[in-house]
This record gives structure tokens, C-alpha cells and sequence, in this order.
């Protein structure tokens, strides 16, 4: 007497992404925090001190959060109009930031009131940031001006005045005090020396510049503007190395992965882009609900927050692997630690008689069913189990079986309204899916059969089927484009192909089966 | 031909077990069933194969118990004879001929001297009309007797043994025929008929398909072909009979029986249920569900202990009161066609091909006994008429064994196709095959073929299909489609890898293409039109340059593939072309005129080596070399081919044969003789211990029995055997505890065994009755026993 077997639920292939080591990286992060802040968040900056707490620059202020929190723990407000990039010195004490109306204010970080005030520009400030060695500000304006000033002093140093439009990227060498790039909407990057009357190298980006970026070796920069990102070698006298155009948008922002392994890019278009930076691939993406202006990422990837033109400010922290443990021990219920052990330390004597119990195979409910003959209420059961967890296999599967037993159109028969609604609901969610298709295709056509006389009575069951007619009409449409679409191809390989006896390259039809068995239900729909 | 009258085409195993309701013996360890020509008799406990009663020359067609002698049987055969066994001992006790084919026989044991046995009714074979007939054995000591004395009990009866039954000491037989049931009673010799309607809706659904009568009372219990089991009672008035009907059985009910105290009724059918109905309280049902095939038979042992159900899959299961599967008996199973061809699994050396349905089953052709069946679909079958099943149509193993492909497919009617190509690695801890990978949908349309590449570099596997496709499939970190490949859209049929595994051949229709599996180029072409081709195989060792063909035009054609060209071709219609794996010999099967020719020869060789016509009727569609265990050493030439493997085909009518030399066939025959006189009984270290002495102790005793005051005389002490177990030193005995539980055992069966010893006619028998030897034979162990006791418990040996 064989024991019953049970239904077999097959594994189906996931569509979509292959998983790489890349893939799972970037997808151990949890949920995003949200917080709304007064306006646009044009520029983000960590601190390189060990909280590592962000300044966050949007509309008239500067906002201070902390690791976890999610109210700011420090806010800077003493700005007449719109902030601009807000910077951490390199010891994390002082916080400079320019601001539209042309004056650049540096603060100490515990303090409120600004420390130093440095006025000289014309026009709104946009870039600022701190030389390597900690005692000269850069400032790049909407004035075209570029300029170092002397923190002590709060004095002017020098003006550089040879962009030709609003200078709204830079920043500064972290090996040496005097060398910083700057990069401006007349489509130039320039590379000045502090010592030098002059700019030393010039880049073309041929698009406005909206932000620039020094490897840690300061060998390779990084500027994006328009849709390009492009990486030139300094050491080869700034030569074009890559360019890259992933995004369909203007990219705003750019950034490093702790390591120096990864690039990201994030962009007007809502999509974060990270490339692998020994041969640029995209090898991870991130979407977000609006278009991008600021990005960073914390010391060791333990947060990427991102600032939106809504206002919105998204922090996404990593998984700790102890949290990743938790949630996979939860979804379980388990019986006591006593069930388990009971009897297992039990050691048997020598003379003791052996007495072997036959294993109790666990069945589940639709298969317990199924071994009785219930096939109407395994079927309940299997539908049951696609509403709460919305995984559509073990019904299929269970489907699939009934046809196999020749009871499938029993099954289907003899429910009313709302359980036919829920029926119905279940194959408008996955008919078209190629992977259930051939099994729905003919529980679909089971149930035209069976319920044509009852068409006209019920109104959420006719809405039901106009739908169900719809979406297979849509679908049959998209399969005859696909179908030209590989015709058009197979005529391009064809020609492109030298004359030789080559076997041919496979069977790639996708869906093929899926258009064939589509084609049925279509004119049924509407005769009923 | 003369020079070939040595090598023979024999039956190898295989047969049929479930024919005919197996017979269980009284004491109910052993079970008796026809198989073929033979009847073989297995112990129930261990299963294995005790006895092969040989000695009808045509199908046997019935065993049944001698009533009067329990451990004889009775059984009949198509040759027209009905011969009497000593099962115990596998002899052939006496031979009744009695002149026509005997369909099925009845006894019963109010009725000495006489059994009843179905013939057609008239003279000739051909005749569709079939009589009960009462054969009065003639008392005679003669080996061969003309039994001539028959009389006529019932007209017009079905041929199938189960349609006829006797009733409560034997004073009626009852008999079913289509609609209709015929009682007849011996003492007022006198039938009465009793019809039913042909039923209302569906033709004849109400026809019986068995009958059985109840031992105790006056009731006959009948199946019928729409599932319902009917309880017919007062049947000796014409009028006032009444029946009652339970109704379980979806299907016909194939089998009906009733427990020998009469409280349980037993049906089967279809279903694989065994259902148990409660007598007089029938709404009380007992099952037993999956027991794998449609039930045929169900036989009870005369003391109800055991019940044994035969299945449509040569299957016999013994169950132990309903309760327990003890123990199954498995043939090997002739499905309906072998669309998995003949297999020889490289590590078991078995026999591998289709089995019960979703199975492959693997048969040891040494030892003729399935070794274990192999779930390859894994779904639970419905055992429902009419229902597309998966089907395992293709297998294939690679050089070492090591993996297993299997491919399954099920047509529905209306829907497409469903194919899984499947991949089974061996697991050398539990030997036998686990599924490492399934492939849905590996092809769009049918497989036709299926071939591993046995190059040791690689594991690879090849599959063709019907889409105009072929696949190879790589073994990496996992499996995975290595390369697609075509011709011209032509439909594949077959495929053959050489021997190294350096080239591959597919045969497109007419055009085989030659293939190089580490580039994936197209070699060449090669082509013979007309006709597709439809067999391909390539030459081994000193002939692996050639490749050879069959086309659908008759035709054979050896290609030389260093050239390229046609070494030879010759007009025959080839209908299976076979290669020895272990040497150069290629086997073709063609079909000339209804009948089937075997050529052995080798490709680089004009002349063959072998032939012989009309092996047999029909076309051969399967065969298979299996490698022998030792090289013969036959120095005739025409038997040469024979000596590193056997060649196994299988006949149109699903029998399997092989061809034997003469020398062989000696060999097998002493070996089996030898393997009987061991298996009888059953080896304990008990039975080493004491076994040699008992022969000599039961004469003795029967020199005792005559003379009984010697028996007074001898003492217990005084046995060789229990001598031998007290002197012997104690560690060389195996361990008290071992000893003592299989002692007492021992003990019970002695005491039950001992009866037979004495046969009924042994004119002694007065004497026992009087003073049963028993007493004396049941003391001498219990004395040992004890005086075990007192050795084991003394400190030295613990």
C-alpha cells in the first residue's frame, strides 16, 4: 500500500533581474524613512565624524539629523532667502553654506549664530566647500566668479573670474590645499591651482555641468550635466575616459560607495544608477517617487538618503543581519522546546526492543482534500490560499491536478455569485501570465461553458467577464506585436548571417504558447 | 541451420503470475500461482520463489487445493491434462489426461475423487461455448492416467474462473453467465435460472463478472459490471428469491470472495481499493486503498489469516488480515507498449524499461525478480478508465550509471502537450536514483530519441525532437541547454553518439548529419534516398569507422566516416538494429512475411556471423545486448557472438526471450537444482546448528514409531544434535539472548510442522492416535532450554 503522494507545486523560474552578488547588496535595505522638509532638498552632506550625523539643505534652512532620528537634532535658520550647499569641514566642526542672496556664512556646529560672514559676491552662491587644509572656503557663484577665502581673517583671497556661466558645482582636492574643480553651466570643468594666476586644465562636458566628483586617488574625475556622466583621467591632462547616458533625464547628483567600487548617479528621471567602476555597467537601480536633486551616502553604505524636488527627504538604512535573522524566525510559529526533546535523549539499552512507528507524512489541507475526492472544496481551499498570500502557484497547481484527474470542470461548477466573482477575480489576475497560462486557459474556457446560461444575471459577474474579455483581447494584440516584431528580427539575422549551412539559433519564441492558447476564449467572450 | 541447432531461443522469465487466483496452502506459508507453463510456489514470508512445478506443455490454467491431502494440489492446463503436485517437494505426483482444454477448475470436499473442470463444449479449440464437467479421477497407481469418466453439470458457462462458485458443502454450484445466474443442486439435480434486466439506461451494465457463495449459508454474493455487488438468498424457489445490492465499486467488480468462516466478503476491482464488507452488517466497510493495480483475483488462506490480492501489474500483494501489506510478489510488468526501450542499467545490470504506469522498473535478469520500481512521474495515479496519464516514454543512462534521463509526456485531448525531460542522479547512499533536475516543456513537440554522449570527459545528453530540433544539454555547476541545433527544418528521428563520443549522428528524414560535440559543427552529410532514415548506429572498437543506417525504404547502408562515402548497403527490411556494447558485433531484427530473421555480423565483415529465420511471429520492436557476468568460453563459431553478452528481445506478444547455448543451459539447470534443495528451508543459525542431524533424528523416530519399546528406551540426551550444542564451547555458539527467542520459535513451528510428517495413509496411524509422539519430541528442547539457561547464566561467557 503506497502512502499518498502529494500535489506537486512546481518551482517556476523568476522572471525579471538575475540575482548578483550586486543585487543582493543593494537590496538589504530596509524600508525608507520619509521626511517632508520646507522645500526642494538641493544638497546633502555627512558628517566625517563618528555619529555621523547629515546636514540637509532645503529652502531657508539647514537641518541637522542624527543617524537614527528622524526630527532634526540641530537647525540653522539665520538665512535671508534659499540655502545652498551645506558642508561639513573635514574635522566636523564647522558647517559653511552659501545662500541666494551672495553672502556665505560659516557656523560652528553646536552654535546657532553664524561665525563668519563672507560677503564679495554678486549673486547667489551655490558651491562652497573647505580646502584640505581647513582654513580656506570655496565659493563659486551665479556671478561667474569663483573664490577662496581666508577663514581667520574672513578675507578674500582670490577671485577667479573665467567661466562664462552660473557656477553651480565644485569642489576641492583632499590631497592638496590649493587645486579645486569647478564645474559651470557654460559647459566647462576647470581645474585651478590656488598658486597660480589661472585656471590649469580645461574639460568640455558639452552640457551644463551639475556636479562634479573626485575619486579618493584624485586621479579620475567624475561630472555629470544633461543626461551624460563622464569620467575624465587628470593624470592624462583631463582626457575624456567614459561617458555614460543611462539616464533620460538631467543628472543632478552624483556619488561613491564607501569603498570606491560603485558610482551612483541620481537624476531628475527618479532613478538612482550604480555602476560598477572597473567597466561601468549598470549593476543596480533604485526608483523614487520624484525627481532627484541631492544624493549621499553614509561612511560604510549604512544609509543612502536621497532629497527630491518635493520636499521629500528618503533615508533608507541597512539591514543589521541580527534584524535579518528576526524577521525569518517569525514568520513560524513553533511548537515548545519540549516537544523536541522528548524522548530524544533517551539512550536504549542493549536488550531493548526496537518498536519503529511509521512516519507521519504531513499533508496539506487541499491534499487531504484531495485524497477524500473533495475536489469543489479543495479548490475553495487553493483559492483561499492566493487571497491571503497572493501566491498564485499552489493554485494553479492544484488546478492543474484536478484537469488531471478529469475533475477540474466538476469542480468549477455549481458556484454561486460571489464564489464565481472570486473565481473569476483570480484568472483577470493571471491568465496572461505565461507561466500559468496553458493550465487557466482551459479552466477559463471551463467556466464560459458552464456558467453561459447564468451571463446577464449578476452585475459584478458581468463586469467581471467585460474585463476578462478585455484584458485578453489586449493580450492577444500585444502577442501579434511581438510576433511581428521577431519576424522583423528574424529578417535582419537572416540577412546579417553569412551563406553557410549554420544550424539555427534555437527555438526563441517566448510566449509562443501562450498566443496560441489565448486565441479561444477571445470569440467565446463574444458570443456570450 | 544444422550447425546453429545449438544455440536455442528461449523463454526468460517474465511470466505472467497473475493468470490465475493464487492458492494459498493450509498452513499458510506458501502460495502457489500458474505462471506460463509452470507453477510456481513462493514462500509468503519471504517472498522468494521455492518450487517451479514443471511439466504441462501448454498454459496453465488453474491450481486448486487437493482437499483431501493438504499438501497436494491440483492444475490444469490448455494441453488437456490435469496433474497432480506435491508442493513441498515440487514432484509430480500422478497426470489425468483428459483430452481437451481445460479452462478452470473447481473443487470441493464433499465431492471425493471428483473435480470440476471447464472444456468447450464442442470438440474443436474454436468452439465459443464452454461446460462444467465433473471428472471422476480414476483410483489407479499408475503415473499417467486416461481419465474418461466426465459428466456434464452445467451448459453454457463462462470460461473465467471466477464465475462459477460451490455453495455450502458443496451441496450447489452456482454459475453466471452474461445477464444471467444458474444455481444447481447435485441432490435434486435440478438448475434453476435466474435473470436480471440488461439494466435501463446503458446497455448491459447488470451483466455478472463474478460470483461467490458463502460457506456457511445459503447465499451467493455476485458482481456485476456497473460496480454493484449483489446478495442473493432463497434461490432454491423459483419464484420468492430475493437479493440485496451494496454498491461501493466505481467499476466493474473484478473479484469477489468470501472469508472461510463466512463473516467478511472481499471485492476488488478497478480502483486498487480491497474493500472489506462486514456479512449481514454491509454498510460496515473495511479498506485497504493504493495497492498500485487494478485488482484481479483475491485468494483467502483456509484459515483466514492471509489474504493475497493479484494485480494487473503481474503483481501479487499478501496482506495480513486486512490490515498490513506483509509482503509483495512482482513480476515483471508488460505494459501496454515498451515505449521506453530495453534498458541495461550499467551498475545493476538489470533490465530497465517501463513499468507500472509512471514507473520504470528495474529487473534483474539473473535471478528473474524485479529489484525495484522507480517513481519517475510522482503524482498519484487515478485509477480511472479514460484519463490521459503521464506516460514515461523515453530513459536513457549514461556509461557509468551515474545519471539517469527520464522524459515523460501526457496528450490531452484539445490541449497541448505536456513533456518534462527529467535528470536522476545516483545517490550511492540510498542506491537508487533521486531527481536532481526537471526541465518543463524541453521541446515543443515530441521526443523522438534520447542519447547520453559516452565520452568520460563530459556528461552530456542529446535529445531530438519532432519540432525539427535537437538539444544538447550540458552537466556544469548544474544542467543546462548547451546547444540548439537544426536542419533545414527537417523532423529528427534518431541519434547515435560513436563510440568515443567525438561525433554525434542525426538522422533528419533522409539525411544524416554528422556532428562534432565540442564545436557544435556540421561535420558532413550523408545520404541514401530513397526512405527516411530510421535506425542509426555506429560500429565499436575495431569498427567504430562505420556508422550504419536503416531506412524506412529497406534498406542498409554502412558508411565509412574517414571517407565519407558508402562501404556497402543491401535491400532488407531492418526493423531494430542493435550494437554489442563489449565487441564489434551489431544485431539486426528484420520482418519478412509476418515472421522476424535475426542477422549477427560485423560492419567491416561481408558474411554474418549468425543467422537465423523465423525467430519468431511479428516484428521484434525491442532487444537488448546484457553484458554477462563471466566470458563463455565457446569455441564454436556461430556461438562466438554469444560469449561476452546475451541477447534479450522482446516478442510482439510481450514475452522475453534470449538465446542460450547448450553448455549454458546445462550450467543454469544444476545451479538451479542445487539453489531448490536450499531454499525449502528456511536458514537460521538454528537450522545450521540442528539441521544436519534432523534428517537422521526423524528416521530414527520413525524406526521408533514401529518399535515402541525402543522408543522407551532412548533418552533425550542421547540426540547427536543436542550433543553437539552442549559440548560445544560457549563462545563459539552465538549469543544466549540471539539463540533463545528463535528456540521457543522453533518450538512452535516444530510442533506444527511435525503434522505433516505423518501422512493420513501411513498405516502407523492407529498407533499415534493412541500415544501421540509429540510429548517426547516437545520435552528434549525444553530440557535443552533449560540447561542453555544455566550455561548462559554462568559468569565466564558474560
Amino acid at each position: 500500500m503506497a502512502s499518498f503522494k502529494p500535489t506537486k507545486i512546481p518551482i517556476y523560474p523568476k522572471l525579471g533581474e538575475k540575482v548578483t552578488p550586486d543585487t543582493l547588496y543593494w537590496k538589504n535595505y530596509k524600508a525608507p524613512v520619509q521626511i517632508k522638509e520646507f522645500g526642494a532638498v538641493t544638497s546633502i552632506d555627512f558628517s566625517p565624524l563618528a555619529p555621523h550625523n547629515y546636514a540637509v539643505t532645503a529652502s531657508t534652512r539647514i537641518h541637522i539629523y542624527g543617524p537614527f532620528s528622524q526630527e532634526p537634532v540641530k537647525t540653522f535658520t539665520r538665512f535671508k532667502d534659499t540655502a545652498y550647499s551645506g558642508k561639513f569641514r573635514s574635522d566636523g566642526q564647522l558647517l559653511v553654506a552659501g545662500c541666494e542672496d551672495s553672502v556665505v556664512r560659516l557656523f560652528d556646529v553646536s552654535g546657532k549664530v553664524a561665525l563668519r560672514v563672507f560677503k564679495g559676491h554678486t549673486k547667489g552662491v551655490h558651491v562652497t566647500d573647505f580646502t584640505s587644509d581647513c582654513y580656506h572656503i570655496l565659493t563659486g557663484s551665479d556671478d561667474y566668479t569663483c573664490r577662496l577665502w581666508d577663514i581667520p581673517n574672513s578675507t578674500e583671497l582670490t577671485s577667479y573670474k573665467e567661466h562664462t556661466d552660473y557656477i553651480r558645482c565644485g569642489t576641492t582636492s583632499k590631497l592638496n590645499r590649493d587645486i579645486f574643480i569647478t564645474g559651470s553651466y557654460d559647459h566647462t570643468l576647470r581645474v585651478f591651482d590656488a598658486r597660480v594666476e589661472k585656471s590649469v586644465m580645461t574639460m568640455d562636458h558639452s552640457q551644463p555641468v551639475e556636479s562634479v566628483l573626485l575619486y579618493p586617488s584624485e586621479g579620475l574625475l567624475v561630472s555629470s550635466g544633461g543626461r551624460y556622466v563622464k569620467v575624465w583621467d587628470l593624470l592624462k591632462g583631463g582626457q575624456p575616459l567614459v561617458s555614460l547616458k543611462n539616464h533620460h533625464k538631467t543628472v543632478t547628483c552624483l556619488g561613491l560607495s564607501s569603498n570606491g567600487q560603485r558610482l551612483l548617479s541620481a537624476s531628475l528621471d527618479r532613478h538612482v544608477k550604480i555602476y560598477n567602476t572597473t567597466n561601468y555597467k549598470v549593476v543596480h537601480n533604485f526608483d523614487y517617487a520624484a525627481s532627484i536633486l541631492s544624493l549621499a551616502l553614509a561612511p560604510d553604505d549604512e544609509s543612502i538618503v536621497v532629497g527630491m524636488t518635493n520636499g521629500v527627504l528618503s533615508i533608507k538604512h541597512r539591514k543589521s543581519p541580527e534584524e535579518k535573522q528576526e524577521v525569518a524566525g517569525k514568520q513560524r510559529v513553533r511548537p515548545v522546546y519540549r516537544v523536541f526533546v522528548k524522548g530524544r535523549n533517551y539512550v536504549p539499552k542493549k536488550d531493548d526492543f526496537f518498536v519503529s512507528k511509521p512516519v507521519k507524512s504531513h499533508l496539506a489541507k487541499y491534499d487531504k482534500q484531495l485524497k477524500r475526492f473533495n475536489i469543489s472544496k479543495a479548490l475553495d481551499t487553493a483559492l483561499e490560499l492566493w487571497r491571503k498570500n497572493r501566491k498564485p502557484d499552489i493554485t494553479v497547481a492544484v488546478m492543474k491536478e484536478l484537469d488531471r484527474r478529469g475533475t477540474l470542470k466538476n469542480a468549477l461548477a455549481g458556484r454561486d455569485e460571489q464564489n464565481l466573482s472570486q473565481l473569476l477575480n483570480f484568472l483577470i489576475g493571471n491568465v496572461v501570465d505565461p507561466r500559468f497560462t496553458p493550465v487557466l486557459v482551459t479552466a477559463t474556457e471551463m467556466i464560459l461553458d458552464i456558467y453561459q446560461a447564468v451571463v446577464g444575471q449578476s452585475s459584478v459577474v458581468d463586469r467581471q467577464l467585460v474585463r476578462l474579455q478585455e484584458l485578453v483581447e489586449r493580450e492577444i494584440d500585444y502577442q501579434q506585436d511581438l510576433l511581428e516584431v521577431l519576424g522583423m528580427l528574424d529578417t535582419l539575422f537572416a540577412t546579417s548571417l553569412p551563406r553557410k549551412e549554420v544550424p539555427c539559433p534555437g527555438s526563441s519564441r517566448p510566449n509562443g504558447l501562450a498566443e496560441g492558447g489565448l486565441g479561444a476564449p477571445g470569440p467565446q467572450l463574444q458570443a456570450a | 541451420m544444422v550447425a546453429h541447432a545449438e544455440i536455442r531461443v528461449v523463454h526468460r522469465g517474465g511470466s505472467k503470475i497473475n493468470f490465475r487466483e493464487p492458492v494459498i496452502t493450509n498452513d499458510s506459508r506458501f502460495l502457489l500461482c500458474a505462471s506460463g507453463e509452470s507453477v510456481k510456489v513462493y514462500s509468503s514470508s519471504s517472498e522468494e520463489c521455492v518450487h517451479d512445478l514443471q511439466g504441462h506443455t501448454d498454459l496453465v490454467s488453474g491450481i486448486a487445493r487437493n482437499p483431501s491431502n493438504h499438501l497436494q494440489v491440483y492444475s490444469c492446463s490448455a494441453d488437456g491434462t490435469v496433474r497432480l503436485w506435491d508442493f513441498t517437494d515440487g514432484i509430480l505426483i500422478k497426470t489425468f489426461i483428459i483430452g481437451y482444454p481445460i479452462y478452470s477448475i473447481y473443487v470441493s470436499e464433499k465431492h471425493g475423487g471428483v473435480v470440476f473442470v471447464v472444456v468447450p463444449m464442442a470438440n474443436d479449440k474454436s468452439s465459443e461455448l464452454f461446460q462444467l464437467v465433473a471428472v471422476h479421477l480414476p483410483r489407479s497407481g499408475d503415473q499417467e492416467v486416461e481419465a474418461r469418466e466426465l459428466s456434464a453439470v452445467l451448459c453454457d458457462v463462462s470460461p473465467s474462473p471466477g464465475a462459477a462458485s460451490f455453495g455450502r458443502e458443496g451441496e450447489y454450484v452456482a454459475a453466471a453467465k452474461g445477464l444471467q445466474l444458474e444455481v444447481f443442486f447435485f441432490k435434486k439435480q435440478k438448475p434453476y435460472r435466474f435473470f436480471l434486466k440488461p439494466g435501463i439506461k446503458k446497455g448491459s451494465k447488470n451483466a455478472f463478472t463474478c460470483v461467490s457463495c458463502h460457506p456457511k449459508e445459503d447465499c451467493i454474493a455476485t458482481g456485476h459490471a456497473d460496480g454493484k455487488i449483489r446478495l442473493w438468498r432463497n434461490f432454491n424457489q423459483k419464484k420468492e428469491y430475493t437479493y440485496s445490492t451494496l454498491h461501493w465499486h466505481h467499476g466493474a467488480v473484478n473479484t469477489l470472495q468470501f472469508t472461510p468462516e463466512g463473516t467478511n466478503l472481499l471485492s476488488g476491482g478497478i480502483e486498487s481499493v480491497l474493500v472489506q464488507w462486514r456479512y449481514t452488517q454491509e454498510n460496515q466497510k473495511d479498506f485497504l486503498p493504493r495497492l498500485g493495480a487494478a485488482i484481479t483475483h483475491i485468494a483467502v488462506s483456509p484459515d483466514g489469516s492471509l489474504f493475497c490480492t493479484s494485480h494487473s501489474d503481474n503483481k501479487i500483494t499478501i496482506i495480513q488480515s486486512c490490515v498490513k501489506v506483509s509482503a509483495i510478489i512482482q513480476g515483471l510488468v508488460k505494459s501496454e507498449g515498451v515505449r521506453t526501450d530495453l534498458m541495461i542499467d550499467p551498475r545493476s545490470k538489470a533490465l530497465v524499461l517501463n513499468g507500472k504506469p509512471g514507473h520504470l522498473q528495474f529487473y534483474s535478469l539473473h535471478r528473474d525478480k524485479q529489484l525495484y520500481n522507480l517513481d519517475i512521474v510522482q503524482q498519484e495515479y487515478i485509477n480511472e478508465e479514460g484519463l490521459d496519464q503521464f506516460e514515461v516514454v523515453k530513459a536513457a543512462f549514461d556509461a557509468h550509471g551515474d545519471w539517469l534521463a527520464t522524459v515523460e509526456e501526457r496528450r490531452q485531448k484539445g490541449s497541448e502537450l505536456e513533456i518534462n525531460l527529467k535528470l536522476w542522479a545516483y545517490d550511492e547512499q540510498t542506491q537508487s536514483f533521486v531527481l536532481n533536475t526537471t526541465v518543463t516543456a524541453p521541446h515543443e513537440d515530441q521526443i523522438t530519441a534520447m542519447c547520453f554522449s559516452p565520452s568520460p570527459e563530459t556528461t552530456m545528453l542529446v535529445t531530438i525532437s519532432f519540432d525539427g530540433h535537437f538539444k544538447a544539454w550540458l552537466l556544469g555547476a548544474s544542467w543546462s541547454c548547451d546547444f540548439v541545433g537544426g536542419y533545414h527544418l527537417l523532423k529528427p528521428g534518431c541519434c547515435c553518439f560513436s563510440a568515443d563520443g567525438s561525433l554525434l549522428a542525426v538522422g533528419f528524414q533522409e539525411v544524416v548529419t554528422v556532428w562534432s560535440p565540442s564545436s557544435w559543427e556540421l561535420l558532413t552529410t550523408l545520404s541514401q534516398p530513397p526512405g527516411a532514415i530510421r535506425d542509426l548506429c555506429f560500429g565499436r572498437l575495431s569498427c567504430s569507422k562505420y556508422l550504419l543506417g536503416t531506412s524506412t525504404k529497406n534498406q542498409l547502408c554502412c558508411w565509412n566516416i574517414l571517407t565519407c562515402s558508402l562501404e556497402w548497403s543491401t535491400p532488407m527490411d531492418v526493423s531494430l538494429l542493435q550494437a554489442d556494447p563489449l565487441s564489434e558485433n551489431i544485431a539486426a531484427f528484420c520482418s519478412q512475411s509476418g515472421c522476424s530473421d535475426l542477422f549477427v555480423f560485423k560492419p567491416g565483415e561481408p558474411r554474418p556471423l549468425y543467422s537465423q529465420r523465423a525467430l519468431c511471429t511479428g516484428k521484434v520492436q525491442h532487444a537488448i545486448f546484457a553484458p554477462r557476468d563471466q566470458m563463455l568460453e565457446s569455441c564454436e563459431e556461430h556461438a562466438q557472438w554469444l560469449n561476452r553478452s546475451q541477447l534479450y528481445f522482446l516478442t510482439q506478444h510481450m514475452d522475453l526471450m534470449t538465446f542460450s547455448t547448450k553448455t549454458e543451459e546445462d550450467r543454469l539447470l544444476a545451479s538451479s537444482k542445487r539453489l531448490m534443495v536450499d531454499n525449502s528451508v528456511a536458514v537460521t543459525p538454528f537450522y545450521l546448528l540442528l539441521g544436519k542431524h534432523r534428517l537422521q533424528q526423524q528416521q530414527q523416530q520413525q524406526e521408533a514409531l514401529t518399535n515402541p519399546m525402543a522408543e522407551r528406551i532412548q533418552l533425550p540426551q542421547g540426540s547427536i544434535a543436542i550433543k553437539e550444542l552442549l559440548y560445544t564451547p560457549a563462545h563459539v555458539l552465538p549469543s544466549a539472548s540471539f539463540l533463545c527467542s528463535m528456540f521457543v520459535r522453533s518450538l512452535l513451528i516444530s510442533s506444527s510442522s511435525a503434522r505433516p510428517e505423518f501422512n493420513p495413509e501411513h498405516p502407523v496411524q492407529e498407533l499415534e492416535l493412541c500415544r501421540p509422539p509429540h510429548t517426547g519430541r516437545v520435552r528434549i528442547p525444553i530440557l535443552v532450554y533449560y540447561r542453555l539457561h544455566t550455561i548462559y547464566s554462568s559468569p565466564h561467557t558474560i
